[in-house]
């Protein structure tokens, strides 16, 4: 597909010469670098909630944003209106603050090469409404039928389509068809008086709704999150203080996204306000630890064909053998830095600055066997699921919470516990990582990221891995 | 009336005569501003302003909503035909339907939700704002020599809403901000950051730049150096900015969404004694001039004081028009949306009553526990009341903050907490629409070393 056939070019009529007309126009007062991101987005949505298909929902947004950058100075404007005289008026908003020589648009676009890693079968409007229905009415079937216990039963199924276009004044043009979709089941479940207790399931990705027609049925989700439901109706209060937690594999990977990932985001790095400020080419894991964001695997919830600034995403090393290597670039860390952008530059949407970020973020593989590892302890933690995370990236401390976990006793898994978090450092941590399984998995596609008010989709992955030493918050002390 | 009440109108009217048998719209605008600096160098501007609209249509017992950000005729009536379209798949629900009628209508008084002077603030003020508050902060103390930067953002807008019943009406809300996050160095390399901010809806509320950078600085330096202390039950103080965090969860267990799904432990404790005789607790969106106030909320209910907690007994779930309905109770005028889609159950002004004690007494209460400044990744757990969190905060001795801790958490059931309120200080300020004075709670876990 040429450019004069893409989503923009044919529904708007914009020729390369007009994104090249309003890149001047944004270098108009000075400044280095300009780009533009067009996006429109399809969304759509249907909830079934006690069994009655209460919520469907559908919208369109669209819009452009403008950027220009001088120095460390980014302008920055958006519209809603793709008139020519609107994105005119919002590149000269986004060149106020622009000083210095002008740098010249290039002209004559070079497409980026990209990937093609989530071709898009069917749109999210192109769908039958009633076969999203007929998703949630299943699963809410499915988990109702599976425990008599349950009592409440929400599922919701979502997806959206979103078409970019970005055009930067170093000549780079690229545009970009990105589904999304994401499976969502919510239950609870009681002992005949006793206290009801949650269950949570989802999945998806960079798919679209023929994923969730297969394997990752309606009533997997369903059951899945029957039976983390079921498993809390017998948990005790979790231990506190010190001890060995294992972590089991998939989704617990959101501790590398808390404990590493966020402090490499080259942002923080530039201005020295992270605790991995300075640290590449230092010790900062256990030589077991290999950590990876790869923003190029197919149809995962974290993955882009380019980032929001139109560079191809890539699989980057963030630590290798336990020694800190690289940080993730954005185009202006990048340029400051004197570095080059890691496909790292996300954005939630056109009303957004982009800024370095996560993708698929996750350690590889190890040579242990994970039963092997759970005998390894006489008594801690083994977390299996969790509900979020957070990091100050500065002190380097992060927290998650487990919503499902179990006590270790002598080397056996006995019982399942509630309200368990941990704590620990970042530097600090990866450094007691003693075992770590063959079992990598990457999460089932539900993670959202949040920095600085900006929500994005990201994807994590672990495999088992014993950390010898954490903070467990519990009530129990 | 003012074009985007019209256009509610029109997408109501569009709905009706298209086969829907009740509709409701909204439309919005908003324009934002933000400066940032960092390192006494402008290093961000952004401006810029956008629109929305969003329907919700009922075909009978059937609802279906959309939204879009294309209001043009060609835009609104698509919009209008996706919502129509989907209310004919959703399931027929005997409780869905507008608010009954007496029900609908504005706060009388005025309530001061918008000052036209932040419009008329000139950028280079704002720059020189946040400027002055990291310049402060940089220069308050030797340890203090970096920053994550300081910034002035501001906000206009317009809310208009439209229903069937004949209600119309629409509001305009502004507010500015400042806040500055300065980043300090202990002698061994070890760093810590915190943050003050001040907003208010008017240009005349917001605390100095100079009171800003003071307060700031003040925080981070007593970050610095912090221990870890040993995993025990102790007393816990929640000063301000956490004790509204905690009012947040407090907030997730009246929400009456929670309440008829049996997703609270609240449920079902209406009259009950759920809380200590110190802790009462309102919701009132009529407050003038602040964040959690509003002429009517998203369904066009009259917004109104609602006592929640007095004294300790649970007086009123959070509604709207659907959860009052379910529970066989009337709406609170809680109701709560973006553009489309039912409407969920959002806050006014939610806030703890002042107490009559000062900080200082409640500490003074206090041999050893902890006063916790910052709360990070907590969760809270509304079905069964669990609740844990990553802390940092001051160690108290003997009723004095002795030194930093950090690396902690503090975990409890929110259920007992409540009833373990055992102080509130008289500090309330409303610094957003969740507002709470120091409060402290008799015991909770504390894990450490």
């Amino acid at each position: 597909m040429g450019f004069s056939q893409s989503f923009f070019a044919a529904r708007f009529g914009f020729t390369e010469r007009d994104l090249e007309a309003y890149l001047s126009e944004a270098l108009s007062s000075g400044g280095e670098y300009a780009d533009l991101y067009f996006e429109y987005l399809a969304t759509s949505s249907i909830g079934i909630d006690e069994g009655i298909v209460k919520s469907a929902s559908q919208g369109v947004e669209l819009g452009v944003g403008v950027r220009v950058l001088t120095g460390e100075r980014t302008g920055y404007a958006y519209s809603d209106d793709l008139s020519p005289e609107k994105i005119r008026k919002a590149a000269r908003v986004a060149a106020r603050i622009a000083r210095g020589p002008s740098a010249a648009v290039k002209t004559g676009f070079e497409e980026a090469r990209k990937h093609n890693l989530y071709p898009v079968l069917r749109g999210t409007h192109e769908t039958g409404l009633a076969e999203r229905v007929d998703l949630v009415k299943r699963a809410d079937a499915a988990a109702r039928a599976a425990d008599a216990r349950v009592f409440q039963v929400q599922a919701r199924y979502a997806d959206s389509l979103r078409e970019v276009l970005i055009a930067s004044s170093d000549g780079r043009l690229s545009y970009d068809r990105q589904p999304m979709a994401r499976f969502n089941v919510s239950v609870l479940a009681r002992e005949g008086d006793g206290v009801p207790q949650p269950g949570h399931s989802g999945g998806g990705g960079r798919v679209a709704i023929d994923y969730f027609l297969g394997e990752k049925s309606p009533e997997s989700f369903a059951c899945e999150a029957v039976r983390q439901a079921i498993v809390q109706l017998d948990a005790v209060a979790s231990p506190a203080g010190e001890m060995t937690v294992v972590l089991g594999p998939g989704w617990p990977g959101i501790l590398l996204h808390e404990a590493v990932g966020h402090g490499l985001e080259a942002d923080f790095n530039r201005k020295g306000v992270s605790a991995f400020s300075g640290r590449i080419g230092q010790q900062v894991a256990s030589p077991l630890c290999t950590v990876i964001d790869d923003g190029a695997i197919g149809q995962r919830r974290g993955s882009l064909n380019v980032d929001d600034e139109g560079t191809p995403t890539q699989r980057n090393v963030l630590i290798e053998n336990g020694i800190l290597r690289g940080y993730l670039h954005d185009q202006l860390a990048a340029r400051l830095m004197k570095s080059r952008s890691t496909g790292s530059g996300r954005r939630e949407s056109y009303q957004h600055i982009p800024m370095p970020r996560m993708t698929n973020t996750f350690m590889l593989a190890g040579q242990s066997d994970p039963q092997e590892i759970i005998r390894s302890v006489p008594k801690g933690v083994y977390c299996t699921s969790f509900g979020g995370g957070s990091v100050d990236i500065t002190s380097g401390n992060f927290v998650f919470t487990a919503t499902e976990s179990y006590l270790i006793e002598d080397g056996k898994i006995t019982r399942p516990l509630r309200g368990a978090s941990l704590i620990g450092n970042g530097p600090e941590a990866l450094k007691y990582v003693s075992m770590v399984g063959n079992d990598l998995q990457l999460d089932q596609g539900i993670g959202i990221c949040s920095k600085e008010g900006q929500h994005i989709p990201v994807g994590v992955g672990i495999p088992t891995v014993k950390i010898d030493r954490m903070t467990v918050g519990g009530t129990a002390a | 009336m003012n074009q985007l009440e019209q256009w509610a109108r029109d997408a109501v009217a569009r709905a009706l005569q298209s086969g829907a048998t009740a509709a409701e719209a909204t439309v919005a605008e908003g324009e934002e501003f933000s400066a940032g600096v960092r390192m006494r160098e402008v290093e961000s501007l952004k401006q810029a302003g956008s629109r929305g609209a969003g329907i919700r249509v009922l075909i009978g017992r059937n609802t279906g909503s959309s939204y879009t950000s294309d209001l043009s005729p060609k835009g609104m009536e698509e919009m209008v035909r996706s919502a129509l379209d989907l209310a004919g798949v959703t399931t027929e629900d005997p409780h869905a339907g507008l608010p009954d009628p007496e029900e609908l209508g504005a706060f009388s008084e005025p309530l001061s939700l918008h000052d036209p002077a932040i419009g008329e603030l000139d950028t280079d003020w704002k720059i020189e704002q946040a400027r002055r508050a990291e310049d402060v902060a940089l220069s308050a103390d030797a340890r203090i020599q970096n920053s994550e930067g300081a910034s002035f953002e501001s906000y206009a807008g317009t809310r208009a809403f439209a229903n069937s019943s004949g209600f119309s009406g629409s509001y305009r809300t502004s507010s500015c901000g400042l806040s500055v996050v300065p980043v300090a160095k202990d002698e061994n390399g070890a760093m810590e950051r915190d943050y003050w901010s001040t907003s208010s809806r008017k240009a005349s509320g917001v605390e100095s730049a100079e009171e800003v950078g003071r307060r700031a600085a003040e925080r981070v330096l007593r970050r610095l150096n912090p221990r870890k202390v040993a995993t025990q039950k102790v007393p816990v103080i929640f000063e301000p900015r956490t004790a509204r965090a905690l009012l947040g969860e407090l907030f997730d267990a009246v929400n009456g969404g929670a309440i008829y799904r049996h997703a609270s432990f609240l449920t079902g404790t209406l009259g009950e004694k759920v809380a200590s005789e110190e802790l009462t607790v309102v919701d009132d969106g009529t407050l003038p001039g602040l964040f959690g106030s509003s002429p009517f909320d998203d369904e066009g209910v009259r917004s109104r004081r609602t006592v929640v907690i007095d004294k300790g007994v649970l007086r009123s779930y959070l509604l709207n028009t659907y959860c009052a309905r379910k529970l066989g109770l009337k709406t609170t005028g809680n109701a709560s949306r973006g553009l489309g889609g039912n409407a969920g159950v959002g806050n006014g002004n939610f806030y703890i009553e002042a107490g009559q004690l000062s900080e200082q007494a409640l500490l003074g209460q206090v041999r050893q526990g902890l006063y916790v400044t910052e709360l990070i990744g907590a969760t809270a757990n509304s079905v069964t009341g669990d609740y844990s969190s990553g802390a940092a905060g001051l160690w108290i001795e003997n009723g004095d903050l002795a030194y930093p801790v950090s690396e902690i958490t503090i975990a409890g059931n929110l259920k007992q907490m409540l009833l373990e309120v055992s102080g509130v200080a008289s500090n309330l300020e409303f610094r957003g629409a969740i507002a709470s004075p120091t409060i402290m709670i008799q015991e909770m876990t504390v894990s450490g070393r």
